[in-house]
């Protein structure tokens, strides 16, 4: 395989020669840029514009691995941000109570993250469409109200709060600039290993599962299974931005797996355009910064601009901005 | 000599519509097994219920001796037996080559982390089974924007780089120009004789040309079971195809279909 950051199956006939090698060097010259901005954001952003960068990160990475169930398994969950509540919390209690080193409750909140995906999701995955949007919404709702009823772990509706500055070998990171940093690249790690999986033959599969379940039991693979991996692994992924929305607000409340959060992180998936991993990303911007950034202004219309945001994009680009973006390669066939 | 496939008293009724109505097939090793009957007469049923597609109202299916009745579709598969549908079923938002990939990269092993040389040993594979077909130059073509006979052809690509013991086609030639059923045969003609073939099939000239048995099934039963000279020669047959009408025309001799397979 060659750089291309897409999910969908790439174009390798297009082009001749020549123009494709350039495209190869715009590509990494972008892709470059790009990492050196997000490097470079805290030496010129002010602190609170850091700190909400380091939010769109930590969302981001939950839309990454949300589109793995979605865009690229076709399976569109409602209740995504319970596994993401799961590692926040695990993340924070373990940094109250027992107060390990930022990266190990990292990997708690990945393994929790995990195993509360694999407890639920081989109920889950059972169905499909329809079925499994409501399942997971059921299941996201239920791990709701264990958050809200279960008050000596996670504080109930007052939140487990009190969570200590993450550190890093005992060196902790109370400078948002260096918070923004360790988060940006635990965020580089997951989102590396999302694209890994997408572009194995393991991703293969989940895609041929999306475009002809019935076709690829008659190849002989497991399809139970293999959809049961993609949801702990999308779960480990949410686990692990759970862990890393803790290290940010230093607090967890059940709103952070309730159904809003697993609305909008949906919703960041379909606007970035679906099973485009780095669209993922930009539609978690889109949605941290209208509901952080400019609700407040808009006297908590937020959702209200949200909602005219999702309209928009179903309408005027019905493949999200990666669509636009034109990088996806030969269209999908109706 | 034990049959590869066989089921006993298998039957599948949908409602009040018994679609296989207690049948006994033994398919022999290395055999082209034609199944042909009319439109309804449930054929693509009983594949589906060998496949494991559809689950039996009652009856066994047995693989080599070994009763799959309760496999799974994936598990009859690894087992060796492999179906295309009469629907095309492909990955249409994939390329051609793709398509033919996910059934090789099955037998190289599944990973979720990338694997350079077993990738290319399967691309390779996908293009040498696309070349086989006759499909070289559209490898790169997405499944969704290929030509209806071309998708057939796909469809066998991919079904055949399972590498099955056991192949079911389910109406292979439906829809394809006759040149493009002139090459599905000669394609059929060259797949091993360790792997057999039952195939369901309108087009009665291909099935000739190919079956060494004929089992023709009617109203979901089986009418009889023979060399293609039997099944030729049978009123009962006859009767089955031609129905009330009552034309004493020997349809066999006809190269048209009882019924134009295009129209579905
Ligand atoms: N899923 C289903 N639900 C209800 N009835 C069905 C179903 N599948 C098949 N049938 C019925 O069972 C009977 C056999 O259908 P089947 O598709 O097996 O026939 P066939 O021999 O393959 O016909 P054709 O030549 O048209 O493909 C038909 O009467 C059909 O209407
Ligand atoms: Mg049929």
């Amino acid at each position: 395989m060659n750089a291309h950051a897409t999910v969908a199956p790439t174009v390798e006939s297009a082009g001749a020669a020549t123009p494709r090698g350039r495209r190869d060097i715009v590509r990494v010259v972008l892709l470059v840029t790009l990492v050196l901005c997000l490097v470079g954001l805290p030496l010129v952003a002010d602190p609170f514009a850091t700190t909400t960068a380091t939010r769109v990160l930590a969302f981001a990475l939950l839309a990454v691995s949300l589109d793995l169930l979605v865009g690229v398994t076709g399976l569109p969950s409602l209740g995504h941000a319970a596994y993401f509540g799961v590692g926040a919390y695990t993340a924070g209690w373990l940094s109250i109570h027992i107060g390990i080193d930022g990266p190990v409750a990292l990997l708690a909140a990945t393994l929790a993250g995990a195993s509360v995906a694999a407890a639920t999701g081989w109920l889950a995955v059972r169905s499909g469409g329809i079925f499994f949007l409501m399942l997971t919404l059921a299941i996201g709702e239920v791990l709701h109200q264990v958050a809200h009823s279960w008050r000596s772990v996670t504080g109930g509706s007052d939140g487990m709060y009190g969570v200590p500055a993450t550190t890093v070998g005992g060196v902790d990171l109370a400078n948002p600039g260096f918070l923004y940093w360790y988060v940006l690249g635990a965020f580089g790690v997951g989102y590396l290993l999302i694209r890994m999986v997408v572009r194995s033959s393991f991703g293969a599969a989940l895609r041929g599962i999306h475009d002809n379940e019935p076709r690829m039991r008659a190849l002989g693979y497991p399809v139970f299974g293999y959809k049961l991996a993609a949801f702990v692994i999308a779960g480990a992924g949410a686990g692990l931005a759970g862990g890393l929305l803790v290290a940010q607000q230093r607090i967890v409340t059940p709103d952070d797996l309730g159904f809003t959060t697993g609305a909008l992180v949906l919703l960041a998936v379909v606007i970035g355009g679906a099973g485009t991993l780095w669209g993922a990303c930009i539609g978690a911007a889109v949605v941290v910064l209208v509901r952080d950034y400019f609700g407040p202004a808009l006297d908590g219309h937020g959702p209200l601009l949200l909602g005219i945001v999702f309209v928009i994009v179903v309408y005027v680009m019905p493949r999200g901005v990666a669509g636009v973006a034109g990088i996806r390669g030969k269209e999908r066939a109706a | 000599m034990t049959a590869v496939l066989s089921c006993r008293n298998l039957s599948r009724r949908f409602g009040a519509v018994h679609a296989v109505d207690d049948v006994d097939l033994d398919v022999e090793p290395g055999a082209r097994h034609a199944l042909i009957g009319p439109n309804g007469a449930g054929k693509s049923t009983l594949l589906h219920l060998l496949s494991g597609v559809l689950s039996p109202s009652s009856g066994a299916v047995a693989l080599e001796g070994r009763d799959i009745s309760r496999l799974s579709v994936s598990r009859r598969s690894r087992l060796g037996l492999s179906q295309t549908f009469q629907h095309s079923l492909l990955f249409l938002s994939m390329t051609a080559r793709e398509n033919v990939a996910l059934a090789v990269a099955r037998r190289h092993g599944v990973r979720p982390w990338p694997r350079r040389r077993v990738h290319s040993a399967v691309a390779d594979r996908a293009g040498q089974a696309l070349g086989t077909v006759g499909l070289a130059d559209r490898s790169e073509v997405p499944a969704g924007s290929l030509a209806h006979g071309e998708r057939r052809q796909l469809d066998i690509a991919v079904t055949l780089a399972c590498e099955p013991r056991l192949l079911l086609l389910d109406e292979p030639a439906a829809g394809m120009s006759p040149a493009e059923v002139e090459r599905l045969g000669a394609l059929i003609e060259l797949i091993p004789p360790e792997v057999t073939v039952l195939f369901v099939e309108h087009d009665l000239e291909l099935v000739f040309r190919l079956a060494t048995t004929v089992t023709v099934l009617h109203l979901g039963a089986e009418l009889i079971t023979g060399t293609p000279d039997e099944v030729r020669a049978s009123d009962a047959v006859q009767e089955a195809y031609l129905g009330t009408e009552g034309q004493h025309t020997d349809l066999f001799l006809r190269p048209e279909p009882a019924v134009d397979p295009a129209s579905r």
